[in-house]
């Protein structure tokens, strides 16, 4: 595209009663050799608007910067397809945020306004980059009740699915149930057969779906819209074309063998929950309640909750589906009126409806419910056994009798043996090439769900705080996962009850859908749902260092043999982490490279009697509180400049050596809060922005700068009442060291 | 498949907007009938999600970011469903459009509301202040335009807001419109209500000053809300050092709430960082029946909380309020179940945590919806087609929203697929 210039300033909003929009204006022809500015009263009145139209239309003019409001706001006004268009926020960051009439805000507005320019001459229009010969088949692994539910959500939208289940039949846990609780109104019977049979046969006679029983992925190779997924069954292999996955891979319960302080493996009447449900399943039991020791008919059922959930020592979460479980098994029990159920909690977490179904148990005599920590098991003769219990409602320290004892434990997710051993390799190969044989040949292999061919490793990776969970820890955002093309359902994303889990399998396969339709487009998934832009490395200046291989929080790229990137572009979700990454600079979108940004900031004019400060801020939360504190009308020292970044991942340290060796004073960079509880959108840029300021030091070594000119700050979007005074003391920080001695040169 | 793609979401709230935007990226047309003059719902007027501690604006901000960025997602505020009928695949739907008295051309300059003479009633910071006539919801508002209350209107003052507004954004010649379309799925996402608290005599609310809910809560301790932040008490503006909170306040309660609206418990343990965060010389006291944290990371914030020793939690119901006249402070009279005696105790405020109510009411007079006896929308018994997402069916907080409302879209897909 032959580029067409057209400079608009728009004088309204106080505007033009905070700057000379003429002296404005002459910046973009005289200093920016623009061939025109034009300006306007109201530039996103339709009048304004018609200007801007009538250039494009009779001048041809094509790479707009509209010099006005935040891009944030009039987005529908300034919407000029097939252009280039840069908004300059010159009202938020200047008119509302700046003293009026001075030099120092003059000077701003002008640098503003330069970076938008350089912006335009530097960025190209994107086209999307579409992969040829897209499956769009779904993949669902595991065949349990949220692999079922994804299967046919997505098979009764039109998708066609393949559903891979490891065991002989289709059903899962369902298959181990005696009876179920009813969905709905919690009213009697209040339990009911789990009657999975029609469903499996819904899944299994569906035109859409195809089953795959006792099998198991193999192999996941390529990316959204082009895996090729191995599927071993019976002996047999198949690479089918997949284009999106749904990972149900579902739940085991909570090794009750770790449990032995509650009596399990030491007391044959001490038994899970699970087991309780095989022993009313247990034919000729008909639902009856039979002890292991002697198969006498349990009377005195005690149930103890959390058996290792909200355990710092075994699991750290609620398994949320336990208490339910308990109340429907205490009606197993009470098949019997003349047996007693004893269920001994922390608290009975029945949230919501679920309520109606507590109530029930609490007007049933023979269920009889005690708050209170148990702190042990202990034989009490004939087979019977006493459950100790401090800080209970009965007393300080009671011991309760009961004739079967059933541990309510909890849901370890199937990711997560995988995962640990997956991080303890990595933990090992990182204290070199010996550890890591030996970790190798002594640790035991679990089995892996997803066996991706990914360089960063052939699982969803684990995340801190998620114990193995496949979770994003997106609160707004359920189904993110670190891999693209992959949404988790059910159980092997969070603790969730079945009822539950169906609604959340939906939610999975659609995103699946979702994902291959973007993929048909070229565009991005979430966050950056509307990039056609892609990451385009100039490979002939590559030094094969790995950093954006390591880096990318997606597993987006892959090396060729001699280590050379090469991405898979659909897994790429567009941050640019891999271009902050890059210490050869050579990662660029048509819109954002490490050269729009450094020439951006070298376009800044540095006098040597002022100073400068360039903050480098997350567009997502940092860039949105500025405009937030604009209209509170909240005061920034005029010597900042604001450039938005994708994702504070993306800051590549050229940029700070550029800026200080041109004479810029000081250096901000503002990005998301990260850690456990993160914030960044992009998972770990804003960690990852803070593991290359770490290593700033050394490019201020360098300059012999002071390393206090450059510092990092975790905002939120909410903090727009703090962030000007945080910015401010940075920048009184920065003028007590003095201005930097580059200045001029 | 029938001539129509569209799907029509009534609500735009976090889980209307999740139904809205996931639907549009899937390549559906989508269309949002708010009855605010903002999108966001109850999330925008949140301070923080509970155990996260993260902003709500944060996600919301993205959700604007898709629509803005996403042409199949078109947005009515202060709009109203007034009818739905036809069938899957194939609804008519008619649409009440409220006039907001200030058109697009509005900048968001705030002059208007510089002039204007009249305050009006905050509701959006449960009226703890108010606002002129002529206001911008919150200051994170999308759409970020003005809106004019013209019930506050004088009929002697018009022309200062227009006088004011160099933009000709201000038209009070605005008539309310009706719309009519075509849909081929409706998602209905009209979230809740807090429930009444004055409802509970025994608990003072509207009568002992220094009590409010839990939802005012959140706008006391908001960076927009009617103290910029601070928890200041509504009697005298004192910083508020000794607080308690009530649990199931109306929730769990056969004569209110039967049910348990699960939110509660969390959101009072992520109110009680709020104070002890502003205040480190403070305490939090909370009164429960069970504190119910279920899930991945919730039960790890519970004992998070209980870590601080300046916080106290105390199983026993509460069994009345009053007030001391003298200080305005709240005395709580409550069991101790543990201690197994009655306690009597005074703060400087108290905390109602109230309830969910599912907002039916507008949806069932516009398409006959099915409710259960709680108030609930009985999803089983829904018309073909038409499909309630979050707190609609069940109390939920906003990541079982979110996840809810994205199953709605994949029924929605096979409605316009089967239609």
């Amino acid at each position: 595209m032959e580029k067409k210039f057209g400079v608009y300033i728009c004088k309204g909003c106080g505007i033009a009663d905070t700057i000379d929009v003429e002296k404005l204006s002459n910046v973009a022809t005289k200093d920016r050799k623009m061939p025109f500015c034009k300006t306007h009263d109201v530039l996103c009145s339709p009048e304004g608007v018609q200007i801007i139209r009538d250039d494009m239309a009779n001048e041809g003019v094509n790479t707009i910067t509209i010099v006005a409001c935040s891009p944030r706001v009039k987005y529908e006004v300034f919407d000029f397809p097939g252009t280039i268009t840069e908004r300059v926020n010159i009202r938020e960051f200047v008119a509302w945020s700046q003293e009026p009439n001075n030099e120092e805000t003059q000077a701003l507005a002008s640098d503003y306004l330069r970076m938008g320019i350089v912006r335009t001459q530097k960025g190209d229009l994107p086209e999307p980059n579409i992969l040829a010969d897209l499956s769009n088949t779904i993949l669902v692994i595991g065949g349990g009740i949220s692999g079922m539910t994804a299967a046919l959500s997505a098979a009764n939208a039109g998708s066609k699915v393949v559903l891979v289940e490891k065991e002989p039949k289709l059903g899962g846990f369902i298959n181990e149930l005696y009876k179920k609780i009813p969905t709905g109104e919690y009213k009697e019977p209040l339990i009911v057969d789990a009657g999975i049979d029609p469903m499996i046969n819904e899944v299994e006679t569906h035109p859409n779906i195809k089953v795959y029983k006792s099998a198991r992925v193999d192999k996941t190779d390529g990316q959204p819209g082009l895996y090729d997924v191995t599927i071993s069954s019976n002996g047999n292999s198949e690479t089918i074309k997949i284009g999106a996955i749904v990972l149900s891979a579902g739940w085991k319960p909570y090794d009750a063998n770790k449990l032995d302080h509650l009596g399990y493996g030491k007391f044959k009447n001490v038994i899970t929950n699970i087991g309780l449900e095989e022993i009313a399943r247990k034919s000729g039991n008909n639902g009856k309640i039979t002890r292991p020791s002697d198969g006498k008919e349990a009377k005195k059922v005690a149930f103890i909750q959390c058996a290792g959930s909200r355990d710092p020592n075994h699991l750290p979460y609620c398994s949320s589906m336990c208490c339910a479980t308990s109340l429907k098994q205490a009606k197993y029990v009470r098949q019997n009126p003349d047996a007693l159920a004893m269920i001994l909690y922390k608290d009975i977490r029945t949230p919501g409806r679920l309520e109606y179904y507590y109530k029930e148990a609490q007007n049933d005599p023979g269920v009889m419910m005690t708050k209170g920590d148990v702190t042990g098991v202990s034989d009490a003769g004939n087979g019977n056994l006493y459950v100790e219990m401090t800080d209970s409602l009965l007393g300080e320290k009671v011991k309760i009798e009961a004739d079967l004892v059933v541990l309510a434990v909890g849901i370890v997710p199937a990711t997560r043996d995988p995962q640990v051993y997956l991080d303890g390799l990595t933990q090992a190969a990182a204290k070199g090439d010996d550890a890591k044989k030996a970790y190798l040949e002594t640790t035991l292999k679990p089995e892996f769900i997803l066996n991706l061919t990914y360089r960063q490793g052939p699982e969803i990776p684990s995340l801190e705080g998620a114990y193995g969970f496949a979770d994003s820890n997106f609160i707004c955002f359920q189904y993110e996962t670190r891999r693209t093309g992959v949404y988790a359902a059910g159980c092997v994303r969070q603790p969730m009850n079945m009822a539950e889990a169906q609604d959340d399998a939906a939610g999975a396969a659609f995103k699946a859908m979702q994902c291959i339709e973007h993929a048909s487009r070229g565009v991005a998934v979430h966050p950056r749902s509307w990039d056609v832009t892609f990451p385009d490395p100039q490979l002939i200046r590559c030094t094969a260092c790995k950093r954006c291989t390591e880096e990318c929080p997606f597993g987006a790229i892959e090396e060729d043999a001699k280590g050379i990137p090469y991405y898979k572009i659909n897994r790429c979700r567009r941050c640019g982490t891999c271009m902050g990454a890059c210490p050869e600079r050579i990662v660029s979108f048509k819109d954002y490279s490490v050269d729009i940004i450094g020439s951006m900031i070298k376009s800044i004019d540095a006098p040597e009697d002022e100073f400068r400060i360039v903050a480098l801020a997350c567009e997502n939360d940092a860039y949105p509180a500025l405009d937030t504190a604009a209209i509170s009308r909240k005061r920034i020292d005029s010597s900042v400049r604001f450039i938005p970044l994708r994702c504070l991942g993306g800051i590549n340290l050229v940029w700070v050596a550029d800026a200080l060796s041109k004479g810029i004073d000081g250096m901000l960079l503002i990005g998301c809060k990260f850690g456990e509880n993160y914030q960044c959108h992009f998972v770990k840029g804003s960690e990852l922005a803070d593991y290359r300021f770490s290593k700033v030091g050394e490019t201020l070594n360098r300059l012999q700068l002071e390393a206090e000119r450059v510092q990092m700050m975790q905002v939120s979007i909410s903090e727009y009442d703090k962030l000007p005074d945080m910015i401010n003391a940075f920048v009184e920080k920065v003028k007590e060291i003095g201005p930097n001695p580059f200045k001029g040169f | 498949m029938a001539g129509n793609n569209t799907v029509l979401i009534i609500g735009g709230g976090f889980s209307g907007l999740t139904v809205a935007v996931e639907a549009a990226e899937a390549g559906l047309d989508a269309v949002i009938v708010e009855k605010n003059p903002y999108l966001g719902g109850r999330v925008a007027q949140h301070n923080k999600y509970f155990w996260k501690l993260c902003p709500p604006n944060c996600g919301l901000e993205i959700q604007f970011k898709r629509i803005k960025n996403n042409a199949l997602v078109k947005f009515y505020t202060l709009a109203e469903i007034e009818g739905i009928s036809g069938e899957e695949g194939n609804f008519d739907v008619t649409i009440r459009v409220n006039p907001r008295y200030v058109n697009e051309k509005c900048t968001g300059c705030n002059k208007c509301a510089e002039a204007c003479p009249v305050e009006r009633p905050n509701e959006f910071n449960f009226n703890m202040d108010t606002t002129k006539a002529a206001y911008l919801p919150f200051n994170q508002a999308f759409p970020f335009r003005y809106v004019i209350d013209d019930k506050f209107c004088k009929s002697d003052c018009k022309n200062i807001c227009m006088d004011a507004c160099k933009y000709n954004a201000i038209d009070f010649g605005m008539k309310p419109e009706t719309i009519k379309l075509k849909a081929g799925a409706v998602a209905m996402a009209t979230g809740w209500n807090p429930y009444d608290a004055a409802k509970m005599d025994n608990l003072g609310f509207g009568k002992v000053k220094n009590v409010i809910t839990n939802m005012m809560m959140e706008r006391l301790a908001s960076p927009n809300g009617p103290t910029a932040g601070k928890i200041l008490r509504p009697s005298d503006k004192k910083e508020v050092k000794n607080i308690a909170f009530v649990q199931c306040a109306g929730s769990r309660d056969e004569n209110h709430l039967a049910y348990c609206s699960y939110i509660c418990c969390l959101a009072s343990l992520k109110q009680a960082t709020y104070v002890r965060e502003l205040y480190p010389d403070s305490k939090v006291r909370i009164f429960y029946i069970d504190i119910r944290t279920p899930g991945l990371y919730e039960n790890r914030f519970l004992w998070k909380v209980q870590e601080d020793t300046n916080v106290t939690l105390t199983k026993g119901k509460v069994a009345g309020i009053s007030e001391d006249p003298a200080t305005g402070d709240v005395i709580i009279e409550a069991e101790d179940i543990h201690a197994g005696k009655k306690i009597k105790a005074k703060f400087d405020m108290v905390v109602l945590a109230s309830g969910m109510v599912p907002n039916t009411g507008e949806m069932k007079r516009a398409a006959g919806i099915p409710v259960t006896d709680d108030g609930f929308v009985n999803a089983p018994e829904l018309k073909k087609g038409i499909y309630a997402a979050g707190t609609l069916k069940s109390p939920v907080d906003v990541a079982r929203s979110v996840q809810d409302a994205t199953g709605v879209v994949m029924k929605s897909i096979q409605s316009l697929r089967r239609g």
